[in-house]
């Protein structure tokens, strides 16, 4: 295949190279922009310095006022090895951005952010002929849960609802496809209802667009649990999203490569698609940092590799771009897991599994 | 047989406001919490998934929809299961599809009113990720008539998966079920129709489910519930043996088709087969004895309930019947002074009775250990009397019985027999100890010390479990014991003991135990006055048995490798050309279902299992122990199904194929791909040594790989299956309730069913997977018989004795990350119910046993495998032709 110009034609790409080896997610976002240590003149800019509130911390706000820092970050992280950049939207959402009272700017964070993320895929793509990079399209859970309460003495309340969130994630999805994402990545999933919303809208937008993007779906395991924070098993989880056909499911955040190990496997079994896993840098030390070495890490996730358990890997808080250098070159020469063919049931889900024989 | 059988998914339907009178209450009067306690009470009585309702004239019923289900989702022991979303209007529905983050059925959409909105529904539970009930209900109506129902179906399941690309599976038909017997005529075969519109549509319409409302066939016989619970029965009974795979039905409350009485039944059955014309009213009269009955009625003969609690009690045990034994202890225990005096009473002399017909071969062990699970659940009954009476007169332990340590030894998961063991001595007022499997040495020595034990015994089934036992004979003698040592175990024999075992252990003496039924006759005499005598002939006969056998030893004679290598089997490579694999690598089934396995099952070890010999299924009708053997395959008929219903257990496989060649050296080379560059792996065989007179060639598993230099490309496959998961934990939970029998006949299920899976994993790999024999079509005694084309030999057994190169197969499997399956330091394979092995295809390949082999042959071996020679010889001990070490047979040929 030449090298691939359009979306349309990385995407075919894209889906031919997973077949021949372990893909590569970019590392955390918010811990490269705490390095720059921007403050809230920083965030402000010229644009918002009127603005009603304080803005510190609005990460997506960057991609508005300093668009060369985001450039700069997903440069790192594509030179280091990483085949995609994942957008800086984690909580570009209406529902997100209320906090900073700039809902109406969910949109236009969207776009801007996935064309920086395209800028910096081309730039990569002249420095290194024969790279083709791909651009992830983040859409994060927001900070609502439409499963769980906010009220634990009224259990039957909610302070989000599914058709809330299928507005929002409406919104996000257009912006990205817009702007030029290759891939949609529904991530840090904590409640799966929030991830059923946010795929319907997905699917609706693909539907009104004619624009069909490969869809990523990654869950959150919050401890040990072993679920979700709204309950489910990754099988359960699995049951929930496979009839959106994603392109990869998977898990991210919350825990280190260790104790995501046994869940990425129970996925490998049972998913007949493409598995992803980008785990936090270790489990937070006593002071709250991430401190698992980029040595550690990628020895840890080598492994998931050469077990054959994964097809993309990446990783999420505390990593940087020498964890991910690691991990590419710890995976280089490893085989990407085989999808298994998966028997056809009726398989539905509570918070566990039932698969109806 | 039970009602609901192996794929019938029940479906809660106490949660439904038109259904339930006592639930629409509680959400009209907004007591939610009570009804979250309805919901929670299905879920614990064994609802699969619960239906929601809230269809009433004067609720709102999205509101309450929605409360319902956000209220659920705060309640992890109801949320756990699916939900069914069940409301007439569309807005209820979606408004409980966005509720639900799990994976829901939609009960219902229909083609009622049209094409268009049946579609744009579909479509939208599609997006929400649900699956849906269709109703049989078109523009014309609801349809009554097999026809109408299966054209209306067919229908519906061809737009909804060639339309809109629905997934057939998740298509759950509803043929609707509506009452029998109303007194109009044309309702009469309604249920047949039901039941012939099912066939068709599981037939013609791949993947599809189908339910229904159960309770409205009965409709007619409101106020008498005997009588609709037997309708209910009789009904099921036959519709899903047509193919209805899910129902609404209180499962709880479901009559056993086998416990209906007899004459209700074929009332019913005529009723809903629609048999003869006067059935409506044969049934009307029937009813009216079963009003207000208990329900059931049963004619079981109970006279000898008359009798004297004594002999009520030996009834119980001699029959193995536990339904009454608590009330009959209770009774005993009140005309005696003290507890104990009730188990040194009635209960041994019903279980002496026992134990005489078990000597005289009128009882069986199947029958024995039913008699023991009576006697256990009776002791426990008294055991708190009995704590209650030492606390008050101070009495310490008495230490009356005498004691036996079981354990299976280290590396070694299997415990069957020794379990059976157990019972059988327990039976005889043994008090049995029982360690479990996997056990150290230093382990089983500490407990011995701690209790006391006057007896030890040590069970095994492969074959380094051997070496453990000489080392855990040796310990013995180190740390001083002379308690007797009992040896016991499929791989296990008298002269193995004799030869290797006894002579670590001179201060005490090993004892080999063929069976069950002669364990207690061995440990009876070793707690016996006569004890000492007993063991001086077991020393004498074991000393003779030594020597006997260091002379036999001399005359088995063998060639020499490259002898043997000279004379090997020369497969045809000319007119036979390897078929390749339709892949290469490996592929993993998860969660296989059970019910697949049943038909595969090899009968006749598991009736060995028992100590009943015999081919099955003629053992059902030998005179000798026809009837024990019948009684246990009712049991085992009964278990299985519900293991199947209940998936009890989990059944796992991975198979791989590679390209492979042979390489001179009776090794196998296997390949990382196609171009047989890059080594993959290397399976070392075995070569038969002994000396031929006849043209018969010197085997080893390797003849049957076409060698390198030949040019044919050939590939060999690997596979580990097994249907262990879950086991351990449902023995254990029976064993708890002092159910030994269960335990040990869930084990043995396991262990056939495994193997069972090998047997129907060998079949797909032969006509699907390696499809060198597409057009196979063999019956299972067939399989038994191994009339296929192709082998299946497993390291350990004849064909290639060596247990350590399950090593490489693993590895290449991947076993332990794929399905679980774990190798112990002895190469057993945990789960116990597993079963590994490797695949060959040629023609000409069949199993031979390897038999004893030379030093030379073990000596290039175990260069072959990088392995020191000692360590070699060690796992290959049972098969050497000498003694490593002395070597008497040097001079071989």
């Amino acid at each position: 295949m030449s090298h691939p110009k359009t979306r349309e034609e990385r995407i075919a790409y894209l889906r031919e190279e997973v077949k021949k080896r372990v893909l590569i997610l970019d590392g955390a976002m918010g811990t490269m922009i705490q390095q720059y240590k921007l403050g809230e003149e920083d965030y402000r800019g010229e644009r918002f310095k009127d603005h009603e509130s304080d803005v510190k911390g609005n990460n997506e706000l960057i991609s508005l006022v300093q668009p060369d820092i985001l450039r700069e970050i997903h440069l790192q992280y594509y030179r280091a090895g990483a085949d995609f950049a994942e957008t800086n939207t984690f909580g570009a959402t209406r529902i997100a951005q209320a906090d900073y009272h700039m809902e109406d700017l969910a949109y236009e964070m969207n776009v801007e952010s996935a064309r920086i993320a395209r800028e910096a895929a081309d730039l990569c793509e002249e420095e290194e002929p024969g790279r083709v990079c791909y651009v992830a399209g983040t859409l994060g859970p927001t900070n609502r849960t439409a499963s769980i309460s906010p009220d634990v003495n009224d259990p039957g309340f909610r302070n989000i609802d599914f058709d809330m969130l299928y507005e929002a994630y409406k919104e996000a999805t257009k912006g990205l496809i817009e702007g030029g994402a290759d891939t949609l990545l529904v991530e840090t999933i904590f409640d799966t209802l929030n991830a059923k919303a946010a795929l319907y809208a997905v699917e609706d937008v693909f539907e009104e667009t004619g624009i069909e993007l490969p869809v990523m779906i990654s869950g959150t395991i919050t401890d040990m649990s072993g679920r979700l924070l709204s309950g489910q098993t990754p099988e359960a989880f699995w049951n929930s999203v496979r009839h959106v056909k994603p392109f990869s499911i998977g898990l991210n955040c919350a825990l280190g490569a260790a104790e995501m190990r046994q869940h990425i496997d129970t996925l490998s079994r049972i998913a007949d698609t493409h598995v992803s896993a980008h785990p936090n840098a270790g489990l937070p030390n006593e002071m709250g940092e991430y401190d698992e070495s980029p040595e550690q890490m990628s020895k840890l996730v080598g492994e998931f590799s050469t077990s054959g358990i994964v097809n993309i890997l990446g990783g999420c808080c505390g990593t940087t771009p020498d964890h991910i250098r690691a991990i590419a070159d710890a995976v280089k020469s490893g085989k990407p897991r085989e999808i298994p063919e998966i028997e056809r049931k009726m398989r539905l889900s509570g918070l566990e599994p039932f698969a109806a024989d | 047989m039970t009602q609901t059988t192996a794929n019938f998914i029940n479906i809660g339907e106490r949660t439904n406001v038109t259904g339930s009178a006592r639930f629409r209450k509680m959400i009209q009067e907004d007591r939610y919490d009570d009804a979250l306690d309805v919901a929670r009470q299905q879920v614990e009585n064994g609802a699969q998934v619960i239906d929601i309702n809230m269809d009433e004239g004067m609720l709102d019923s999205e509101e309450a929809m929605i409360k319902f289900l956000n209220l659920i989702a705060a309640e992890p022991d109801i949320a756990r299961v699916p939900i069914m979303i069940d409301s007439s209007k569309w807005n209820v529905i979606e408004a409980g599809l966005k509720r639900v983050q799990g994976k829901a059925i939609v009960n219902s959409i229909s083609l009622k009113e049209g094409e268009e909105k049946f579609l744009a529904e579909a479509r939208k539970i599609m997006r929400y990720g649900a699956a849906t009930v269709v109703m049989a209900f078109d523009e014309e109506g609801q349809a009554d008539t097999a026809d109408r129902k299966f054209e209306i179906c067919e229908r519906a399941y061809n737009l909804l998966t060639e339309k809109i690309g629905f997934p057939p599976e998740d298509i759950v038909f509803d043929p609707n079920i509506f009452a029998v017997a109303t007194g109009i005529e044309e309702h009469n075969n309604y249920a047949v129709e039901f039941i012939e519109g099912c066939a068709r549509i599981k037939q013609n319409l791949p993947y599809a489910h189908i339910s229904g409302g159960v309770s409205n066939i009965s409709f007619s016989f409101r106020g008498n519930e005997p009588v609709r619970e037997a309708m209910h029965s009789v009904f099921l009974y036959h519709a899903i043996q047509a193919g209805m795979d899910m129902g609404i039905v209180n499962a709880g409350q479901l009559a056993i088709y086998d416990d209906i009485d007899p004459e209700l039944r074929e009332a019913v059955e005529d009723v809903i087969l629609n048999r003869r014309d006067d059935a409506t009213e044969r049934l009307l009269d029937v009813a009216e004895r079963y009003k207000g009955e208990g329900g059931k009625k049963r004619e079981e003969d109970l006279s000898w309930r008359e009798k004297p609690v004594n002999e009520r009690i030996s009834h119980s045990l001699v029959k193995g019947i536990n339904a009454y034994i608590e009330e009959d202890v209770e009774e005993a225990r009140q005309q005696h002074d003290r507890p104990l005096h009730v188990i040194e009473g009635p209960l041994m002399d019903g279980m002496n009775v026992v134990g005489d017909l078990f000597g005289a071969g009128k009882m069986f062990l199947p029958q024995v250990v039913k008699s023991a699970r009576v006697m256990k659940q009776a002791v426990a009954y008294l055991m708190p009397y009995m704590e209650k009476e030492k606390e008050e007169m101070g009495i310490t332990d008495d230490d009356a019985a005498a004691k036996i340590l079981m354990a299976t030894v280290k590396g070694d998961v299997h415990d069957i027999g020794k379990n059976i063991v157990g019972v059988v001595l327990q039976c005889n007022n043994f008090e049995v100890i029982d360690m479990g499997v996997m056990q150290p040495a230093e382990k089983i020595l500490e407990a011995a010390k701690e209790h006391k034990v006057d007896i030890i015994g040590l069970s095994g089934l492969i074959t380094p479990s051997l070496d453990e036992m000489c080392y855990v004979a040796a310990e013995m003698e180190r740390q001083g014991f002379n308690v007797p040592l009992l040896i016991g175990g499929a791989t296990t024999s008298q002269i193995h003991t004799a030869v290797k075992i006894n002579p670590n252990y001179k201060a005490g003496q090993a004892i080999y135990v063929t069976d069950a039924s002669r364990a207690v006759g061995v440990a009876s005499n070793l707690i016996s006055e006569k004890k000492d005598e007993y063991v001086t002939d077991i020393r004498t006969k074991y000393k003779e048995l030594a020597e006997k056998h260091a002379a036999g030893k001399q005359k088995k004679e063998r060639q020499t490798l490259q002898g043997a290598r000279d004379n090997r089997f020369k497969a045809d490579w000319k007119d036979h050309k390897p078929v390749k694999p339709t892949f290469l690598g490996t592929k993993v089934f998860d969660d296989y279902p059970i019910d697949k396995l049943v038909p595969y099952i090899d009968w006749t070890p598991f009736f060995q299992t028992w100590e009943l010999h015999g081919r099955y299924p003629q053992i059902l009708e030998d005179e000798k122990v026809g009837e024990a053997a019948r009684s246990l395959f009712e049991d085992a008929q009964e278990m299985l199904k519900q293991m199947v219903e209940e998936k009890w257990l989990k059944a796992r496989a991975v198979i791989g194929f590679w390209p492979a060649n042979e390489i001179g050296t009776d090794d196998i080379e296997l390949y990382t791909d196609a171009d047989r560059k890059e080594r993959l792996e290397v399976f070392h065989t075995l070569r038969q040594q002994m000396k031929r007179s006849s043209d018969r060639a010197n085997y080893a598993l390797s003849d049957f790989i076409a060698p390198k230099d030949s040019g044919v490309e050939d590939y060999i496959g690997g596979f580990c299956v097994t249907a262990g998961f879950g086991e351990d934990e449902i023995a254990k939970g029976f064993k708890e309730k002092n159910d030994d029998y269960r335990a040990i006949l869930s084990q043995a299920l396991a262990d056939r069913l495994a193997e069972a899976f090998a047997e129907h994993m060998h079949e797909r790999v032969r006509r699907e997977f390696w499809a060198y024999a597409p057009d196979e079509g063999l019956s299972n005694q067939d399989l038994i018989d191994e009339k296929y084309q192709g082998i299946r030999p497993a390291p350990g057994y004849p064909a290639q004795p060596d247990h350590t190169e399950k090593a490489a197969l693993f590895k290449l499997l991947d076993a332990e990350e794929k399905i679980g399956v774990k190798l112990t330091e002895s190469y057993a394979m945990w789960p116990g119910a597993s079963v590994s092995g490797m695949y060959f295809s040629h023609p000409q390949s069949e199993y031979f046993g390897v038999g004893k082999i030379e030093k030379d042959q073990v000596v290039e071996y175990a260069e072959r495998k990088g392995m020191e020679l000692r360590v070699m010889e060690r796992w290959l001990a049972p098969i050497l032709n000498y003694t490593p070490g002395q070597e008497p047979n040097e001079e071989a040929a």
